[in-house]
């Protein structure tokens, strides 16, 4: 029988649970507030650590004088971050706000806090550059690199002979990554030098050996814990500085050290998405088809790049006739991380305004233009131009857009407030991530896994519970999933949405293992076929008929039960990649406030194989919200005279509330041919076409581009100001 | 240092004293001391609404209030909103609708959608919006939230004691 089992899901019609929508497993711990994150662990003797950082764009250190902090009854440590060090070789230069200067340890949050304040710092203030928008003002300055360019075909004729040639500017600003549970760690030294550590971190196998090696000690000897983590959006894989300090501290005073990121530091140092602004030339022929691309997009990604590279621009599409430069501006601003399928976002909107811009050229209808287009998408992925097209149909019925439909500023309505639709489309890979798990099926007949990955909230336990429960014909009660912690199989870090199909499959492969040993026993015990047996309902069958219970089958495999070990990824069809994704926007805009509304949100995914479509929705649903607040309110302010990042706070950094999202549609595209394509990751996609669906929505209502995003009243009011002839 | 006071106080229908100082908030106090870290630190200025606890009867961003305040008071946590393992019918209703995804808002909007419910049974959507819109989520989509919260609503109409709750 052995050459015909192959790794594989079942028919779809046969699934109990895969497919449906499934609560998560360990809901009931988030809702009874039993769930422990790492800022929830208090051993005892833990002290708790603040930091102080510099509030200077761009300054000289001159002196760093700690003393008195130590002197405070109750404080236990100082510890001198690297940019503080006045001794280090070439120290003493910082070069945006929030850069950590100290932290201090002590038995009280406030003691701490009385520490920090006790440390005198004093700074030679030198010439900063915060305006990430202002190309010219950099390159006076001396502040930009050439990224790269690249081009093809013959753009300028193609421009030249274009019917419709629209000239554009765009522009995305920064964000922080604003994770509700701050980046922190709790650093605790065991016997024989162990450290145990609980951090928010997306990567529980990965942040060891990122520990030993500036602490001097064996990999082996850190323990990494995360059993719970409040979002991390792609901030949260490293140990970071933070992290080396707590347990640095931890190990001078000999106690345990909690060291949570306050907000502020949360939002200027532990992670942004960098800005994108674009000069774009397109040109399309008399059908509508974009033959000529031509464009040249800047932005920075703090003092030392990690800006938006050339390549990816335009987004999803490429056209036989495209030109592309890009600069990198090194502002004194800090330091990005990838945020949510980076750096689609931006890319997407300054792709894609652009093309809706040229559609309001054309006089045509969006949909149409981009309709027009699919088939330049086939470059990215040979079946994308028929997944969008299926779900822009899908998309515009849910939406109206036949029936909502005006062309640009033409909306009948005679009052203040324009309502407008917009479109983008997005693409990201969610390949199957590498994973390791180890599954154990005891005597008893109770199951568990245990993997060395993490749950960022997005469902990672009961996706693994679901994979099992399926496999062997169990209800989900009967499943224990053991993660969060690197003493368990090692998995890649959460990121890029390679979770749930690096998990899923590696688990389907070691419940598959694990079920064909118990179908030999079971055939050998009740003479049967190995090869008819299958897993249903807490039993073993032949056909209709029962052989055994699951746990006398389980019994079989004598005291010791049974584990068996899944890898992934491989190529055997159960995981695969590259998504597509669809949304739209209907908004109403008030010209005489400038705010924007949100009346209702499409958004149509595909992603293979869907494991709980519960939280796959989920997903979908957090990321509309992510991106309508970047769309419309979200962005880090930078004080061009002080060089400080002003709004580092939950009141001024604008993040929706419940009030201020409107209805949200959410759709997963998943006929057949989906499913048979695998498990595919969610997380990213639909989190890319929000900014540049909600501006082009805005566009139509009003006729006028709102060039950068978000699209704040300020901006709206200077748009119309200036498409009247006023100043911008 | 000042000196610490004694604050009396019933947490969850059980008698509690502690020892705080002045300068120490309640939600300090919950998380720190009393180990019930159920309740959620976000901002600690009062503008996320991760640490709402009621106080009195009263919702409030325990960041903001001090532990002091907290004397001859009763204070309700989410750890005291199950009873006995069983869940409250908004907790189901989270769980039902999906409301939740990384859940460190989550205690907080419970408690908050709490009190709209003793206030207001039968709440619109409206409402729901307008009482909800000092916590803040990042991850989840308010969206279900507010069907969580309709769910449960619609559960306890008709059951008086759990509306009053």
């Amino acid at each position: 029988m052995a050459e015909e089992r192959k790794f594989g899901w079942g028919p779809r019609k046969d699934n109990v649970l895969i497919g449906k929508s499934i609560q998560r497993i360990d809901g009931f711990e988030k809702v009874s507030g039993k769930a422990q994150y790492t800022a929830d662990i208090n051993t005892p003797g833990t002290l708790y650590a603040k930091l102080l950082t510099c509030t200077h764009a761009h300054a000289k250190l001159k002196k760093l004088d700690v003393e008195p902090a130590k002197k405070i009854p109750g404080v236990r440590a100082v510890y001198i971050f690297p940019a503080g060090d006045l001794k280090a070789e070439g120290a003493g230069e910082i070069f945006w706000d929030g850069t950590l200067i100290a932290a201090v340890a002590a038995d009280r949050p406030e003691i701490a806090e009385d520490g920090v304040k006790a440390i005198i710092a004093e700074y030679e203030v030198l010439d900063h550059i915060v305006d990430e928008e202002d190309l010219k003002a950099a390159e006076a300055k001396g502040a930009t690199k050439a990224v790269g360019k690249n081009a093809k075909g013959k753009v300028e004729d193609a421009l030249k002979t274009a019917k419709h040639v629209h000239k554009g500017y765009y522009g995305v600003h920064t964000i922080s990554h604003m994770c509700l549970e701050p980046h922190g760690t709790h650093c605790e030294w065991k016997a024989d030098e162990v450290l145990d550590i609980h951090a928010s971190t997306q990567n529980v196998s990965g942040l060891a050996g990122q520990f030993a090696g500036p602490l001097g000690i064996d990999a082996a000897k850190v323990l990494v814990t995360a059993n719970f983590e409040g979002g991390g959006f792609g901030s949260k894989f490293a140990a970071d500085e933070w992290g080396i300090a707590a347990a640095k501290m931890a190990k001078e005073t000999g106690k345990p050290v909690k060291l949570m990121l306050d907000r502020a530091t949360e939002l200027k140092a532990a992670g942004t998405r960098p800005s994108g602004y674009i000069d774009v030339t397109l040109g399309a022929d008399e059908t509508g088809k974009i033959v000529a691309w031509d464009s040249h997009h800047w932005g920075s990604g703090g003092i030392s790049g990690g800006s938006i590279p050339v390549g990816g621009i335009p987004y999803v599409f490429d056209f036989e006739n495209r030109s592309r430069t890009a600069t990198q501006l090194n502002c004194n601003v800090g330091p990005t991380r990838a945020w949510r399928a980076p750096p689609h976002p931006q890319l997407c909107i300054l792709t894609h305004c652009a093309i809706d811009d040229l559609a309001m050229k054309m006089g045509k209808d969006s949909y149409d233009v981009f309709l027009t287009n699919l088939e330049q998408t086939a470059g990215t992925a040979a079946h994308l131009p028929e997944t969008y097209k299926a779900e822009m149909e899908i998309a515009a019925k849910l939406i109206g857009w036949k029936e909502k439909w005006h062309p640009h500023g033409k909306d009948a309505g005679k009052g203040a407030v324009k309502r407008g639709l917009g479109m983008a489309l997005h693409t990201w890979g969610g390949g199957a991530g590498g994973c390791a798990c180890n599954v154990k099926i005891h005597a008893d007949g109770s199951v568990e896994s245990f993997v060395g990955s993490q749950d960022i909230g997005t469902g990672t336990r009961t996706v693994i519970a679901i994979t099992l429960a399926e496999t062997f014909g169990l209800p989900l009660t009967a499943i224990k999933v053991n993660l969060g912690s690197n003493q368990y199989p090692a998995s890649a870090a959460s990121g890029g949405s390679i979770t749930v199909g690096g998990v899923s499959g590696a688990h389907r492969r070691a419940a598959q293992t694990a079920l064909w040993k118990i179908f030999d026993l079971v055939a050998a015990k009740y003479k049967v076929d190995a090869g008819t047996l299958a897993a249903k309902e807490g039993s073993i069958v032949s056909g209709d008929k029962k052989v055994c219970t699951w746990k006398q089958a389980s019994m079989l495999l004598g005291p010791m039960g049974l584990e068996t070990k899944g890898e992934g990824p491989a190529e055997d069809g159960l995981t695969s990649s590259r998504v597509g994704g669809v949304q739209m926007a209907d908004v109403s805009v008030d010209s005489e406030t400038g705010i924007v509304r949100i009346n209702k949100y499409v958004a149509v995914q595909d992603c293979g194989l869907i494991i709980d479509e519960l939280t796959a929705k989920s997903q979908i649903y957090g990321a509309v919200i992510m991106g309508i607040a970047y769309a419309l309110s979200e962005e880090r302010v930078m004080d061009k005279k002080t060089g400080r990042y002003i709004n580092a706070d939950l009141q001024n950094y604008k993040l929706p509330r419940i009030g201020d999202i409107g209805e949200i549609v959410v759709n997963i595209y998943q006929p057949d041919s989906e499913y048979s394509r695998g498990v595919i990751g969610l997380g990213e996609p639909p989190v890319i076409s929000p900014g540049a669906a909600i501006s082009n929505a805005v566009a139509n209502a009003l006729g006028v581009r709102v060039p950068v995003v978000p699209l704040t009243p300020q901006r709206v009011l200077a748009a119309l100001s200036k498409s009247k002839g006023g100043a911008a | 240092m000042a000196k610490k006071r004694i604050v009396s106080t019933t947490i969850n229908g059980t008698q509690k004293d502690f020892l705080c100082e002045p300068r120490q908030t309640l939600l300090e106090v919950l998380r720190d001391s009393l180990d019930m870290t159920g309740t959620k630190e976000g901002c600690s200025n009062g503008n996320c609404g991760a640490c709402t606890v009621h106080l009195d009867g009263r919702p409030v961003v325990s960041c903001l209030v001090l532990a002091v305040e907290a004397d001859g008071a009763t204070v309700e946590t989410i750890e005291g909103v199950a009873c006995n393992g069983q869940l409250h019918p908004l907790q189901d209703s989270f769980l039902n609708n999906a409301a939740l995804q990384c859940g460190i808002c989550t205690p907080g909007f419970i408690m908050q959608a709490k009190s709209l419910l003793a206030e207001n049974p039968n709440p619109s959507e409206h409402d729901i919006r307008f009482y909800l819109a000092g916590n803040l989520c990042r991850c989840t989509g308010y969206d279900k939230i507010v069907r969580a919260v309709q769910d449960a609503a619609g559960k306890m109409s008709g059951c008086c004691s759990e509306a009053k709750v």
